[in-house]
C-alpha cells in the first residue's frame, strides 16, 4: 500500500478543511514563486520527466501536450481550460478535488497557465456539481483576496484570471472540443481534429485542455520532483491516481493509490471485498463505463495501469472501478450502459446516433431472451460499424463495453437467446445490392 | 440528446429582475469582448432560477436580445442540454440516478418510492404542483450509490425507506438534510478506512 506521505490529496476525505490557511499547512502555495522562477522550460521538462499522463481517460502525456502550445504569444491569446465535466458512470474523483482540495487545483491552474503563457483559465464543471462548484468559487474568491491569483498572482509576476463555466448535463461536453463549443455558447458537438486545440481551440486561439486531477497534481510534482513521481508505479504508468470503487462491494469509496496496484488489493483492502465474497464476483469494469469489462478469472492477477489494462483489451480510463457480482444480470447491466450512451449521443454523426440506440434495443431484447441466434453476430457487426467511424471517441466509448460483453459473455447471451433467425438464408437478400459482401469465405 | 418539448401554457412576458440582471452582467464580463454568446448557458440558468425552475420561450427570446445573438441559437442550447427544464417541474425537482453503478445497488427501489409518493409517471407534477421526479443518467456520485438529486442537493447512500422519508418531508414543504443517509463522512470507506489515519485521528 502507498505510504501516507506519498499521497498527494491529503484532504481527500476532508479531515482538515479546504480553506487557504489549512491548504498552506499541507504545502500548497508555499513556494509558488520559486517554482515559476525556474522557468517554463524547467516546468515542462520536469512534468515530462515525471511521465504524468492525463487523468481524464485518454492518458495522453501531459508534458508533451503542454509543449505543443506556441512558444511565443502572437496576436491571439492563449487559454487554459480545465475539464471538470466528470460524467463517466463509475467516476466521482474530480468532485472530491473541487470541494476538498480546491487550492491544489487553483495553484495548478496558475503554474500550468504560466507554463503555456495563458492569462485566462476556464474551469468547466458539470452543472449537477453546482454545490461543489460554489465551494470552488469560494476558494477562488479567497485566492483573489490573498493575491494568489489576479494581477501578479502569488508574486510570480504573471496575471491570471480563473472563471468557472457550468455545463448543463451533457456527457459529451467531457470531450475536449465539445467542451470548447460549449464554452463558446453552442451545442456541445465535437469538432474535427486536426486542427488540434493546442493551435486552434477556444475562440480560435491556442488552448490547452487538461483534466482536474491532472492539473491538481502538478504543484506537488514540481515540489517533490519529477523523479519522485516517476518512482511510483512503473515505467510510463507513473505516480498516484484516485480510484473510485463502486458497485457490489462492502465499502464503496474513493482512494488515492499507486498506479499499477493489483485490482484485487484495491477491492479487498480498500473497498472491503465483494458482497458475497470474492467467489461471488462476476466481472469488473475497470475504468468507467466506456471501458470493456474484465471477467473474474482475469481479476485475480490484474494490475491497474494504462498499459496492463490495454493488454487485456480494456483500459484504465478514469479509474472508476465498477464491481459487478453474480447476483446481477450482466446483460441487463450492459443494456443500461448502452441506454446511457443512447441518451448522451450528441447526434452529430449518424453511426453513433443511430447505432447507440440500435445496440441498446438489441441488448434489452437479449436480456429478456427475445433475440434470435444470429443477432449476436449482428450486434458485434453494429459495434464495429460505429467504432472508428465518428468524429470523436464517443463511438469507441459506446461500442467498447458491448464488445467487452460479447468477448467474455457470449455463451451467456447465446444460452438465453435461442430463437431461429427470421431470415434463414443468408445469400440473396433481395434488397442488398452488394451480394458479394455476404460471402463468408471472402 | 434529450427529447423535450416546450410547455403548452407559456407566459407572455419575461424580464430579468434586478438581482438576475446584476448576475447576468457579471457573467458576460467574464468572457472576451464580442464573445458574449459564451454567457448563454449561465443566463439560461439564471432565467430558470428566477422562473420557478423552468424556462419559458419568452425568456429565451429575451436572452437572445440580451446577448445580441439569434433566437434559434438560444433555443438550440436550451433544447440540447438536459438540465434546462422547458416545462414546469415544481418547486422541488427530484432526479433519480439509475445508471449501472446505481442500478446494481438498487436504484429501482428509489424509483418505486417516487412512484408511490409523487406520481406514477416521470415529469408529472403532483396534485399540489410542488414537485415532480424523473430518472436521469449518471450524476457522478457513484461511490455513494444509490442516490438522487433534489434541486441542487445530493442525497446519498439511500434505500427505499429513507427515500420515502425524504419525500414525505418534501411533500410537507420541509427541507431535508442533504448528504449521506448512512452517516458516513464524504467518500471514505465506511468503517474500513486504511489510509490517512494519522490525519483523521489528529
Amino acid at each position: 500500500m502507498l505510504k501516507d506521505q506519498d499521497r498527494i490529496f491529503q484532504n481527500l476525505y476532508n479531515d482538515l478543511g479546504s480553506d487557504v490557511a489549512s491548504s498552506k499547512k499541507r504545502g500548497d502555495w508555499v513556494n509558488t514563486k520559486e517554482l515559476t522562477e525556474k522557468g517554463r522550460e524547467w516546468i515542462i521538462s520536469e512534468i515530462k520527466e515525471s511521465q504524468l499522463r492525463g487523468r481524464g481517460g485518454a492518458g495522453f502525456p501531459t508534458g508533451l501536450k503542454w509543449s505543443f502550445a506556441p512558444k511565443e504569444v502572437g496576436s491571439r491569446p492563449h487559454y487554459l481550460v480545465v475539464n471538470g465535466d466528470e460524467s463517466e458512470p463509475g467516476t466521482c474523483k474530480d468532485r472530491d478535488i473541487l470541494r476538498f482540495e480546491p487550492h491544489k487545483l487553483i495553484e495548478g491552474c496558475l503554474i500550468a497557465s504560466y507554463a503555456i503563457q495563458a492569462n485566462v483559465c476556464y474551469i468547466y464543471i458539470r452543472g449537477e456539481y453546482f454545490i461543489d462548484g460554489q465551494k470552488l468559487q469560494a476558494a477562488i474568491n479567497e485566492a483573489y483576496e490573498k493575491n494568489l491569483i489576479g494581477k501578479n498572482a502569488a508574486g510570480t509576476g504573471w496575471d491570471l484570471d480563473i472563471y468557472i463555466h457550468y455545463g448543463a448535463g451533457a456527457y459529451i461536453c467531457g470531450e475536449e472540443t465539445a467542451l470548447l463549443e460549449s464554452i463558446e455558447g453552442k451545442k456541445g458537438q465535437p469538432r474535427l481534429k486536426p486542427p488540434f486545440p493546442a493551435l486552434i481551440g477556444l475562440y480560435g486561439c491556442p488552448t490547452i485542455i487538461n483534466n482536474v486531477e491532472t492539473i491538481a497534481v502538478v504543484p506537488t510534482i514540481l515540489r517533490r520532483g519529477g523523479k519522485w513521481f516517476a518512482s511510483l508505479g512503473r515505467e510510463k504508468n507513473t505516480g498516484t491516481k484516485i480510484f473510485c470503487i463502486s458497485g457490489n462491494v462492502n465499502t464503496p469509496c474513493n482512494v488515492e493509490e499507486e498506479m499499477n496496484i493489483p485490482l484485487k488489493e484495491l477491492i479487498e483492502v480498500h473497498a472491503g471485498g465483494v458482497i458475497g465474497g470474492w467467489d461471488n464476483l462476476q466481472a469488473v469494469i475497470p475504468g468507467g463505463s466506456s471501458m470493456p469489462l474484465i471477467p473474474k478469472e482475469k481479476c485475480e492477477t490484474l494490475t491497474m495501469d494504462f498499459d496492463s489494462l490495454a493488454a487485456e483489451k480494456s483500459g484504465l480510463g478514469t479509474a472508476g472501478v465498477v464491481v459487478i457480482n453474480k447476483d446481477q444480470d450482466i446483460i441487463k447491466c450492459m443494456a443500461r450502459i448502452a441506454r446511457f450512451y443512447k441518451h448522451e449521443s450528441c447526434g452529430q454523426c449518424t453511426p453513433c446516433r443511430e447505432g447507440s440506440g440500435w445496440m441498446w434495443r438489441m441488448l434489452e431484447r437479449m436480456a429478456k431472451g427475445e433475440a434470435s441466434k444470429d443477432e449476436v453476430d449482428m450486434l458485434s457487426d453494429v459495434t464495429k460499424q460505429i467504432e472508428g467511424h465518428t468524429i470523436c471517441a464517443f463511438g469507441e466509448g459506446s461500442s467498447w463495453p458491448v464488445q467487452g460483453l460479447l468477448r467474455h459473455f457470449k455463451d451467456e447471451i447465446k444460452k438465453r437467446n435461442k430463437f431461429d433467425p427470421i431470415v434463414k438464408e443468408n445469400k440473396n437478400i433481395p434488397y442488398l445490392v452488394d451480394q458479394h459482401l455476404l460471402d463468408k469465405n471472402a | 440528446m434529450s427529447l423535450k418539448r416546450p410547455a403548452k401554457n407559456q407566459p407572455d412576458k419575461f424580464e430579468f429582475n434586478s438581482s438576475s440582471l446584476a448576475a447576468a452582467n457579471e457573467i458576460v464580463s467574464r468572457y472576451p469582448k464580442g464573445k458574449q454568446q459564451s454567457a448563454v448557458m449561465a443566463l439560461l440558468y439564471i432565467a430558470q432560477r428566477q422562473n420557478n425552475n423552468w424556462i419559458p420561450l419568452v425568456a429565451m427570446k429575451y436572452i437572445a436580445k440580451f446577448l445580441d445573438m439569434p433566437y434559434i441559437k438560444v433555443y438550440e442550447v436550451a433544447t440540447f442540454y438536459s438540465m434546462y427544464n422547458l416545462s414546469p417541474v415544481g418547486k422541488y425537482f427530484i432526479q433519480v440516478c439509475t445508471t449501472t453503478p446505481c442500478m446494481i445497488r438498487g436504484a429501482n427501489k428509489l424509483v418505486e418510492a417516487c412512484k408511490e409518493k409523487i406520481s406514477e409517471n416521470e415529469s408529472e407534477l403532483t396534485s399540489e404542483k410542488n414537485c415532480s421526479w424523473m430518472e436521469v443518467e449518471c450524476l457522478g456520485a457513484c461511490v455513494n450509490a444509490p442516490m438522487m438529486q433534489i434541486n441542487d442537493d445530493y442525497f446519498e447512500d439511500l434505500d427505499k425507506e429513507k427515500t420515502l422519508k425524504i419525500l414525505d418531508k418534501i411533500l410537507k414543504g420541509e427541507s431535508p438534510k442533504p448528504g449521506s443517509y448512512r452517516g458516513r463522512t464524504n467518500n471514505e470507506p465506511e468503517n474500513n478506512r486504511k489510509t490517512l489515519l494519522e490525519i483523521k485521528n489528529a
